[in-house]
């Protein structure tokens, strides 16, 4: 680099810099945060579901499934898991029998392992699950595999 | 102790160790990972896949950390120019940490993680259960204290001494990495909200703060192993760190595409991701650079080997593969694949491991009062634990992306209807599953050579001086 071009002036790009993208990031970010309510359908958020993703947190299901697509990679995409299994018709209902089933103890098969919640924690993990596939996230995941 | 400038730089060797024992911790619980990936059923009452994740990735934080910690109690004395100014506040908040960590890593263990979220409190103040954010309520305060009082300590001696350019961008680095993870305390019931302030932490983390560190402990490095003049790697310096920080602010974009946001972050990610591989590219350039104009032949080889390395591998992991799948059309087909795997991997060890992997091989010698450098046999040995670990993770790498690019293909590419099913995928993957696995253990016998090293010769060096 050129004399011409002094640490002082590389310093001030730093500081500078970084300051104005921070304020560029703020104001997206508060543009952001007044779009949302008409993405994520919050009016549709009740305790049911608030309840739901609580028991999502507290069990660290993220610990191997993504949810829209972060997570861990090692059990399926649950952001979506409503519609491909069932949605309004049939969602529930294979839910609860699948986690009542667990593990399924397939030789060398990954096992999830039994969380023990009752009818009603299951009931607020769907309802969470399903207001979750509902937020317009910009038609991902490509298919209904996740 | 005769071998360091200032008597107090000596808290950074506990937090040296303790980093190096956290970090085969991370490798075994990776390795027990890796292999519930193709024996699905491999431990799977003792250690749950969710519980192995947790604590690999959790360690790798706190070892960085440790890292992060102990190479700043090094360097900024010696930056500043004056001892440091409470090696005791130094020392009791690394017992605090050290037994927070390890509780909370045994409480990950030892209970349901539902058990332990009951325990801690955690329906008073829910902050838990969230990727990298797992660690108890009580534990994340615990790690705000530490900060608070390490932040303190450096601030305070960098007031007493001399303002360098590394010095003042290693604090902005650690100020930003403490005011972020305040957002860790942030958990709305609102999903969307969530996962949008969750990336405060994770992404203006490690593609914005850390890069900061990792910049100023390289400049560090660099000047004491070149004696190039510190005037010119402190401009590259501001460049570089400029530029990191410019591309990755609106680059936490490329983690908004599918999250209930505008469409527009589609567009702001693509363009500022695009620009992050800049400085890491820059950063390879600098490294090289300085070791060519070298004014004085270190004779810690392997410390020059790890700089060179840390700004190669951090190229490639964070800045190729970050790039492979940044642009929203890619990302819509790889996001939260095998590709953020591979990654996220490399990314990590190349920036972060081998940064803070940098700083140990320069100034453990000196902590340990041998001198500038250990005997060559050592040496040796601690450059077969780099070649071992480096090779291994570029093929981690390689083989999680042919896991990934086949997991696109036959899951995500096709129709709904045509596509596999995400478990019938995973069957088809398990060669790489398999290779990646061996690779892994490969890594370990690396690392387990790199720890060796501190091990030879150190008696011998030591009877000669």
């Amino acid at each position: 680099m050129s004399e011409s071009f002094t640490k002082g002036m590389a310093r001030n790009i730093y500081y500078g810099g970084s300051v104005f993208f921070l304020l560029i990031f703020l104001a997206l970010t508060f543009h952001t945060t007044k779009e949302m309510p008409q993405r994520d359908h919050r009016e549709n958020l009740t305790e049911s579901v608030a309840r739901g993703k609580a028991l999502w947190e507290d069990n660290n299901c993220i610990g191997c499934h993504t949810l829209l697509g972060e997570g861990a990679y090692f059990a399926p995409e649950l952001g979506n898991v409503y519609t491909r299994r069932g949605g309004e018709a049939g969602f529930k209902q294979f839910f609860s029998g699948w986690l009542k089933s667990q593990p399924l103890n397939i030789p060398g098969r990954r096992q999830m392992p039994n969380f023990h919640l009752n009818d009603q924690e299951i009931n607020d993990l769907a309802e969470f699950l399903k207001w979750t596939s509902e937020m317009n996230v910009n038609n991902w995941p490509p298919n209904i595999e996740g | 102790m005769s071998t360091l400038k200032f008597q107090s730089q000596a808290v950074a060797k506990p937090y040296f160790a303790f980093a190096l024992i956290l970090f085969v911790g991370q490798i075994l619980f990776g390795l027990i990972m890796g292999l519930q990936y193709v024996v699905g059923d491999f431990l799977a009452g003792a250690i749950p896949f969710n519980v192995a994740r947790m604590v690999h990735t959790n360690l790798l934080i706190v070892w960085l950390l440790f890292g992060f910690m102990g190479s700043a109690y090094y360097l900024v004395p010696e930056e500043a120019d004056t001892e440091l100014y409470s090696p005791k506040l130094a020392i009791i908040l690394f017992w605090v940490f050290a037994a927070a960590g390890t509780a909370t890593i045994l409480g990950y263990l030892l209970v349901p993680y539902s058990t332990l979220a009951e325990f801690t409190f955690n329906e008073l103040w829910p902050t838990m259960g969230r990727e990298f954010l797992e660690q108890p309520t009580i534990t994340k305060i615990g790690i705000v204290v530490v900060a608070l009082g390490f932040l303190f300590n450096l601030g305070m001696t960098i007031l007493k001494g001399r303002k360098t350019a590394i010095n003042m961008v290693l604090m902005t680095g650690l100020i930003g990495l403490a005011v972020f993870f305040l957002f860790a305390f942030y958990n709305p019931e609102n999903l969307a909200l969530d996962k949008y302030f969750w990336w405060f932490v994770v992404h203006l983390w490690v593609e914005g703060v850390w890069e900061l560190i990792m910049g100023a402990i390289l400049a560090y490095v660099l000047i004491k192993v070149t004696g190039v003049d510190r005037e010119v790697i402190e401009k590259w310096l501001y460049v570089i760190i400029a530029m990191a920080l410019i591309s990755g602010i609106l680059g936490t974009g490329h983690h908004f595409y599918w999250l209930a946001t505008p469409e527009y972050w589609q567009w702001v990610g693509s363009v500022f991701s695009a620009i992050e591989p800049l400085p890491f590219f820059a950063m390879v350039l600098y490294a090289f650079n300085m070791v060519n104009r070298r004014r004085r032949e270190h004779p810690n080889k392997a410390a020059t080997l790890w700089a060179l390395g840390t700004s190669v591998m951090a190229f490639l992991g964070a800045g190729v593969w970050g790039f492979l799948h940044t642009l929203a059309p890619v990302n819509y087909y790889t996001h939260g694949s095998q590709i953020t795997a591979a990654h996220g991997h490399m990314a990590f060890y190349g920036a972060y491991a081998m940064i803070v992997m940098t700083i140990i091989s320069y100034a453990m010698p000196k902590l340990r009062g041998i001198g500038e450098a250990n005997s060559n046999k050592s040496q040796v040995c601690e450059m077969w634990g780099f070649w071992l670990m480096t090779v291994a993770m570029v093929f981690i790498t390689l083989f999680l992306t042919g896991a990934g690019i086949l997991q696109v293909w036959l899951q995500r590419l096709p129709e709904s209807g045509e596509a596999l099913s995400f478990m019938a995928t995973q069957d088809k993957l398990a060669i790489f599953y398999w290779m990646r696995e061996v690779s892994g253990v490969i890594f370990l016998l690396g690392l387990l050579a790199y720890i060796a090293s501190f091990f030879i010769g150190g008696k011998t060096a030591e009877k000669v001086s």
